[in-house]
């Protein structure tokens, strides 16, 4: 079992997708249960899988005994296992979550939505497990194509958003292909292992030029990189709620998880950084993302879409920290991939729950929201202080690392960016929770009444909200011992 | 190596980016999503085009050894099974892709009752 | 010098916080079971740095780190005797506070008094936090909360006026210390290595001195709290808060956690020696002294009496930062003491000013004629706390300035006396019209309404507090004992015993 857990995390949901279709013909609401317990087995998976690397190291699996450069390898290390941890962990709350709301925003298609939900999941584990870029490939469609299936069935505007969502999503993906069979016609090899013995040998050859700068631009577009994230704002606010949550919080990780990989492991860091001038490149551009992504939420009065462009900005973060060339801005931005995940899964699982409770969706339907579902509305506080990065909430520490990484790189205008952007969204929070706080009917003068009626929305939703919202101020607690004992074996050699 | 042996040597990734090219104008510039779609389409196929080609060689060519040891092999000195197969597998995804595409795209239809892009962003385009 | 671990200055943390989560639980149902919380909790950590004062005293450090998060991130608390001199200041003036809170919520019957209260007790445990943090991060995290707990009791009256207040409040609060003083933090940590206080400072050597000075600024713009100008305007705008809340935070709480935040980066982030070297502070002298005299001016120009009691506050604050930027001992200690001082007089002037308003409804100056006779006890403390303000004998105010000034001879700064003098003038200005109209003049027709003759104070609840404050005042000239051996204490260490 154990032995076998890399590719078990991937052939259970898979396998379950395809059951629960039979499992809801015969009985429908079995498809909820049948969700969570797939996506919890999974956590546990992922857990062990966490646990196994820790203790003795990179974990190698070749589906049906094939070698590479023949067979499909499969390779866990550090990074992998502390992606697929998040992504699993976030698929089981989300699971959870999804039950009241998908029962009202997809009335009787639940069967469906869990099957293409555990697809989801299915496509984003195994982008997180495989080493060979080709199979990354296939899992980042199948993956996409279950984002694309989900996102159309949000509102009416919903189909549209999900078909731009395709076309740049095949571009993207294309691109990547295209990127693939560079590197295969040079190479004559599809493992990232391989891969990264040949290619340093190789390092002027003009299709590895190319190739790199194919794979680049496709996972690019995939994660929402600024200026390539038009089609994300709509497609995740026209989304279904449980939807924009999975989507936001790890589908962007994972983009950002493909490009670490290309960067740093097929290629490595002496040609990404130095051949090829990528840190300035994608300095600039994540610069330019972080900025955007703020002033564009500014400017929003829907309360998804003012999140789905805060996301743009943070996939900046990320790629900043990602392209400065030393540790300490690496170990943020590793770090902030896990804080996003949580930040963005708590602020869009309270927008669904705003939905779902008041059926509302801009920022001013929030007024007074406070008395009515006080514990929801401090869920999004909490998430509001680690957007900001007040400490001790967990954004605190990956920008803390991030700017560090940018002074240390001596880029002080990058370090001006994280505070300008910090402070965009300080601005941002302010002006929702002032809504959710101080506007609204005024407070009567009570003398010793109770407060106005709460109503919160069922346990199913609250109970991951909270637990999104607890996990903010945990994981900043313990961000050191996060880094000590997986983000600091996450760090390229060479920086 | 001449201009023009360098763009006739090398004619299959010519057609390749031409054919792509055209799928990716259709993409971004054209209104209707249909065309959209086609050009997704023919943007596919031309990589599709690529991986193929660099499998195949005329005259000479061998069956494939790798020999052990790290040293960069050549595909494109022999005949390549591999991208044919990899090839199999993209096509799947692509046809998933067209299949989903499909279904947006009649939702999109019953919806708004027209594919043309401009007459749908308008607002209050829903029937 | 001794350090001894101690689980001392988590417990006065926790005692506010407990009081802030029992208040909340508690809430409106038993409202006396809810405000005896906060009286508990007052006494209870007020006694505990009391217990802290004798090891303290005896050089020793109380050392307790709670949580190391990342490299430099240590969640630390260590109490020195600046620290305890603050702690102990702000301590015994919540607990005054308390009383006077509870005297005026109930007598203006508040709205939202549970949030009120537990609000009030989570600031309190934050100041406690940047009393005894042990390095620039915990102070940087003590700081944020702060201003996040005290947002909600500035825009308490959720009035369009005091909605824009606490925007201001907030925008410069948390807009600076974003900016400038995370940068700040950032930077000391890149080059020092390290965010924990010492004695020497930890910055020494260890920069360019272009660069040393861009944290210096970085550090005393981030820090808006000490309300140095141009980063001012925000506690003008914070009076709309209610009064007790004017008088703990903005003469207490906040405000004086701004100064004793510039006296951390001065003394034990840079170290006085580096600051003399790179000549930095004499540049923080006359930045000081520019907002001492124009708040001053600007101060007599306000009708509106808490107005011009946060102007006092704004040139006040200064005489802290003036002390420490004058980097002689008998100026720092005059800096230090000041905290102590100004604060047992300006509470005492708040006080006044919310007993006024709760007993005679009057917010303006020129409408105060004649109140004395209203008013007599709560217009006498007011006397003393004025002239401890302009820093006459035998009021406490008289020692910080005295001090200060005797530093700036040291320093051969004689421009500062000047400006020392100035300012007094000044201050005797923009109080002494008070005292004079408040017993002298005769009240305009039908200005006191029908409550007209006799003694009217405020309840007793109020009235007591502001008394006690007062005679703190006066008794801190004569027996400034604990805070001045505190204030020696932390000089002797920042100095090396000269």
């Amino acid at each position: 079992m154990t032995e076998h857990a890399p590719v078990l995390i991937i052939v259970i949901p898979l396998m379950a997708a395809c059951l629960n279709i039979l499992l809801g013909l015969w009985k429908k609401e079995l498809s909820y249960p049948w969700a969570v317990l797939v996506t919890a087995v999974v956590f546990g998976l992922s857990l062990l899988l966490m646990q196994t690397v820790l203790s003795g190291g990179t974990v190698h699996y070749r589906l049906g005994g094939w070698a590479p450069p023949w067979g499909i390898e499969y390779v866990i290390d550090h990074l992998n296992a502390f992606l697929a941890v998040i992504v699993s962990f976030i698929g089981c709350i989300v699971a959870v979550y999804s039950r009241r709301s998908i029962e009202k925003e997809l009335p009787g298609k639940q069967v469906y939505f869990y099957s293409i939900y555990l697809l989801l999941i299915t496509g984003l584990l195994g982008i997180t497990v495989t080493g060979d870029v080709f199979n990354i490939y296939v899992f980042l469609e199948i993956s996409s194509l279950a984002g694309y299936a989900l996102i159309a069935v949000g509102d009416d505007r919903a189909p549209m958003a999900s078909f731009n969502y395709v076309i740049m999503g095949t571009i993207g993906a294309c691109f990547y292909l295209l990127g693939v069979g560079y590197l295969y016609m040079v190479t004559g090899t599809l493992n990232m292992g391989d891969l990264s013995r040949i290619l340093p040998g190789l390092s002027h050859s003009r299709v590895v030029y190319t190739a790199f700068a194919f794979f680049m631009v496709g996972t690019a577009i995939k994660m929402a990189f600024f200026p390539l994230h038009i089609w994300l704002p709509a497609a995740y606010t026209h989304a279904p709620s449980a939807v924009s949550a999975i989507a936001a919080s790890t589908m962007t990780k994972v983009g950002a998880y493909v490009m670490i990989r290309i960067m740093y492991t097929v290629f490595k860091p002496a040609f990404s950084l130095e051949v090829i001038p990528m840190s300035a490149i994608l300095g600039w551009a994540s610069a330019a993302a972080m900025i955007a992504g703020s002033v564009l939420a500014l400017g929003q009065k829907d309360l998804k879409r003012m999140f789905s462009f805060m996301l743009v900005a943070e996939v900046g973060y990320i790629v900043m920290g990602v392209s400065r060339g030393n540790s300490t801005a690496f170990t943020g931005a590793v770090l902030h991939i896990l804080n996003d995940a949580f930040m963005m899964a708590c602020l869009f699982l309270v927008a669904g729950a705003v939905r779902y409770r008041k059926n509302a969706r801009n920022i001013t339907d929030l007024a007074g929201l406070h008395q009515e579902m006080p514990l929801t509305m401090l869920a999004l506080f909490a998430a509001a202080l680690s957007m900001v990065g007040v400490p001790p909430t967990a954004g605190f520490f990956s920008k803390w690392y991030l700017i560090l990484g940018t002074i240390k790189a001596g880029e002080w205008i990058f370090a001006a960016a994280f505070l300008l952007s910090s402070l965009l969204n300080a601005v941002m929070f302010y002006r929702v929770l002032e809504t959710v706080y101080y506007t609204g009917e005024p407070t009567p003068k009570r003398q010793g009444g109770s407060s106005a009626a709460v109503n919160e929305v069922p346990l199913t939703m609250l109970g991951p909200i909270l637990v999104m919202a607890v996990g903010v101020l945990v994981l900043g607690l313990f961000s050191g011992r996060i880094i000590d004992t997986v983000i600091r074996f996450t760090v390229p050699e060479g920086f | 190596m001449t201009n023009m042996e360098f763009i006739i040597g090398k004619y299959n990734y010519w057609i390749y980016i031409v054919l792509m090219m055209i799928g990716f104008y259709a993409m971004i510039a054209k209104r209707n999503l249909v065309k959209k779609i086609v050009g997704m389409n023919i943007f596919q196929t031309a990589i599709i085009l690529f991986f193929v080609s660099i499998g195949s060689k005329k005259g000479g060519a061998t069956i494939p050894i790798i020999r052990a040891g790290d040293e960069a092999v050549n595909a494109a000195q022999y005949i390549n099974p591999l991208p044919h197969v990899l090839m199999l597998t993209a096509i799947v995804v692509m046809v998933s892709t067209f299949g989903v595409a499909m279904a947006l795209i009649l939702m999109i239809y019953r919806k708004y009752r027209t594919l043309e892009e401009d007459e749908i962003l308008k607002p209050g385009a829903e029937t | 010098m001794d350090t001894v671990h101690s689980i001392q200055p988590v417990l006065v943390l926790a005692t506010s916080l407990a009081a802030a989560i029992l208040i909340m639980v508690t809430g409106d149902r038993n409202r006396n079971l809810r405000e005896a919380w906060t009286l508990v909790a007052a006494l209870l950590k007020f006694l505990i740095v009391l217990s802290m004062v004798p090891a303290v005293l005896d050089r020793t450090i109380l050392e307790c780190t709670l949580v190391s998060i990342a490299p430099g991130l240590t969640l630390q608390f260590r109490v020195d005797s600046l620290g305890l001199f603050f702690a102990l200041a702000a301590s015994f003036l919540w607990l005054v506070t308390s009383f006077y809170s509870i005297g005026y919520v109930r007598s203006q019957q508040e709205h939202a008094q549970t949030r009120y209260f537990a609000c009030f007790a989570g600031a309190m445990s934050a100041t406690m936090g940047v009393a005894f943090a042990g390095n620039l991060f915990t102070t940087f995290l003590f700081y944020e909360i702060i201003t996040i707990c005290t947002f909600p009791l500035v825009a308490h009256k959720e009035t369009a006026d005091a909605m824009a207040g606490g925007r201001r409040y907030l925008t410069y609060l948390l807009g600076t210390s974003v900016a400038f003083q995370l940068t700040a933090i950032v930077l000391t940590y890149s080059f020092a290595g390290t965010l924990e206080y010492a004695d020497a400072g930890i910055l020494a050597g260890r920069a360019p001195d272009s660069v040393l000075m861009v944290i210096f600024v970085l550090f005393i713009a981030g820090i808006s709290k000490a309300a140095m100008m141009p980063f001012h305007s925000w506690l003008p705008a914070a009076m709309v808060a209610p009064t007790p809340v004017s008088a703990l935070l903005h003469a207490v709480a906040v405000v004086k956690t701004g100064v004793f935040v510039v006296l951390r980066v001065v003394l034990h982030v840079f170290g006085v020696d580096l600051l003399g070297d790179l000549g930095l502070g004499t540049a923080l002298v006359y930045f000081a002294s520019f907002t001492i005299i124009t708040a001053s001016v600007i101060a007599l120009r306000q009708d509106n009496l808490k107005r011009r009691l946060a102007y006092s506050t704004v040139s006040q604050l200064s005489y802290v930062i003036l002390g420490a930027a004058l980097l002689t001992p008998s100026s720092i200690t005059g800096g230090i003491m000041h905290i102590a001082l100004h604060a047992f007089g300006k509470i005492t002037l708040f006080f006044a000013a919310g007993a006024i308003y709760v007993a005679a409804h009057k917010t303006e100056i020129s409408q105060l004629n004649g109140i004395g006779k209203q008013m007599p006890f709560t217009m006498a403390a007011f006397t003393l706390g004025s002239l401890s303000m302009i820093g006459m004998p035998p009021l406490g105010g008289f020692l910080s300035k005295w001090w200060i000034a005797l530093g700036a001879i040291e320093a051969k700064e004689l421009l500062i006396l000047i400006v020392i003098a100035t300012s007094t003038i000044l201050n005797a200005a923009y109080f002494l019209p008070i005292l004079y109209a408040v017993f002298f003049k005769e009240p305009r027709l039908g200005q006191h309404g029908s409550a007209g003759e006799g003694i009217h104070e405020a309840p007793l609840l109020m009235v007591v507090p502001l008394m006690l404050t007062a005679l703190g005042a006066l008794a801190l000239f004569f027996a400034p004992s604990v805070f001045l051996d505190l204030a020696r204490g932390a000089v002797s260490a920042v100095m090396g015993g000269q």
